[in-house]
């Protein structure tokens, strides 16, 4: 586990999220949610344009053993999709950081960035879930 | 947990282990659906030690086992034959399903499962004593299955030539005695390859010499697309004690000829073909995104037909299939649901692929 980004923010249900430059949010699943998982084989994404609130299902990721639904991280309107998680799938097993990236939002609520995990606590979240 | 003789091989290439039954087993050494498309394309070997291997001697072993067995093993004519065939309780419930070899004219080699190996000794043990049948659990043993279009090539290659001069002969099902191992061209992936038995001291030597010759080392997750794309039965998942052979796509392995043939479940068996209503088993494949999954049920026209035993994603095919236990009179099409939504799935006969290429039309 010691491959977990510090920069970015997770939450309980194994997602990411960075804050990129123009101030809107990066999403994705962690690299122990993937592995939990094994190798995906379709992956659903919101539309770009959609208003989604935080803790809502807003997309899938589904492997050979299982379907998992992605909750979004904070609230906003969704502003790009990774066309290429939904056209290989296998980019979130192979990458789950970086080209395995799911969606990216505008936040609409500044407060909600401050209420996610940090790398330290959701990295005893997901040893604790190994065991 | 338990260990197989191969479990520090399993580790030294990293291998995602899992409580497979009470094994501590190989899930996947990276990615199975890479390993799924080895078999399928090259060669891939599977660690299968856990599967249970009991010897049968004794003068009336061919009575007992055509008595125990619903396939006939009277089929078996020539040593090493092998024949797949279910064991039945009285009420036709299939207790598991097994791989039978003509070893010698008093000596029956069985292959069980590894989940029911002790149900199936208790149950075999208790009728062969009405038949002074010795019944021998072969733990020194341990197998491994080197599946895939190049296998038998690589495996000949690790084995040397004088193996090599027996096996380019052995003919599909066929088993043969070289040294101290035993050979079989047989299989649970639909494509060729052998399943090679060995003492177990032996057998890391022999995972080094196919690993050395390119023959990749494959989990039991791929083991379970590539069996379900063949269309081969899971026990535990496809059939259990609770259905009949007939209603499990089996009865391709019940042979009710020669009528005077007495087998355990067969009055049951023949009763329920006669009556002709009884659940069919069939293949699903849905050609939009998602995986159908174990235990989903199945509909026809709004009503609860039947249940998906074997569900996953065909990476041969890049959509799902599964097997299914549906009501008799369904045909074409029905619906699965899939998390809250109805689905339109296609029923087809199994299985899905066989060497390497997709048998849908």
């Amino acid at each position: 586990m010691s491959d977990i980004p510090t920069q970015i923010k997770y939450t309980k249900s194994h997602e990411w999220v960075e804050t990129l430059e123009d101030g809107n949010v990066r999403i994705g699943i962690t690299d122990h949610a993937q592995d939990l998982l094994g190798d995906m084989v379709f992956v659903e994404l919101p539309e770009v344009g959609d208003e989604i609130s935080a803790g809502e299902e807003c997309a899938v990721v589904e492997s050979v053993k299982a379907a998992s639904d992605v909750y979004s991280p904070l609230s906003g309107e969704v502003t790009a999709v990774n066309e290429t998680v939904a056209e290989a799938p296998e980019t979130v097993n192979q990458s789950p950081y970086e080209n395995g990236w799911l969606f990216e939002l505008k936040p609409s609520v500044n407060t909600e960035f401050d209420d996610l995990l940090d790398a330290d606590t959701y990295n005893k979240l997901a040893e604790e879930d190994s065991h | 947990m338990k260990q197989t003789v191969l479990h520090p091989e399993h580790l030294k290439l990293n291998a995602k282990m899992v409580d497979f039954g009470g094994w501590h087993m190989p899930i996947n050494y990276g990615s199975q659906i890479d390993e799924h498309h080895y078999v399928r394309n090259d060669a891939g070997m599977f660690d299968v030690c856990h599967m249970t291997v009991v010897d049968l001697h004794g003068d009336k072993v061919r009575d007992f086992l055509k008595y125990l067995l619903t396939n006939n093993i009277d089929k078996l004519k020539v040593p090493g034959k092998a024949l797949y065939t279910c064991m039945l309780k009285e009420d036709g419930g299939v207790i598991d399903d097994l791989i039978v070899y003509y070893m010698a004219d008093s000596w029956f080699r069985i292959v069980v499962n590894a989940s029911t190996r002790e149900k199936d000794i208790a149950w075999i043990e208790k009728h062969a004593s009405n038949y002074s049948v010795d019944v021998n659990e072969r733990d020194d043993l341990a197998m491994i299955a080197v599946q895939g279009p190049n296998a038998r090539a690589k495996a000949h290659a690790a084995l040397g030539a004088d193996a090599t001069a027996k096996c380019e002969a052995l003919k599909p099902f066929v088993a043969i005695d070289h040294d101290e191992l035993f050979i079989a061209r047989t299989g649970y992936t639909g494509e060729d390859g052998y399943e090679i038995i060995m003492a177990n001291e032996d057998a890391p030597a022999l995972w080094q010499a196919l690993l050395n010759q390119g023959v990749k080392a494959c989990g039991l997750g791929a083991r379970d697309t590539l069996r379900l794309e063949a269309g081969m039965n899971l026990y535990g998942s496809d059939m259990n004690e609770s259905v009949t052979p007939l209603m499990s796509g089996l009865s391709w392995i019940v042979a009710f000829e020669p009528k005077e043939r007495s087998f355990v479940g067969r009055d049951t068996l023949e009763a329920q073909a006669a009556q002709g209503d009884h659940d069919q088993f069939v293949g699903l494949v849905l050609e939009e995104r998602g995986v159908l999954r174990n235990h989903q049920k199945v509909f026809a026209n709004g009503e609860l037909v039947g249940e998906i035993t074997s569900g996953s994603f065909s990476p041969t095919l890049g959509h799902s299939i599964a097997l299914a236990r549906i009501k008799h009179t369904i045909k074409d099409n029905c619906e699965v649901d899939m998390r809250g939504k109805a689905m339109t799935v296609h029923i087809v006969k199994p299985p899905f692929v066989r060497n390497g290429k997709s048998c849908l039309v």
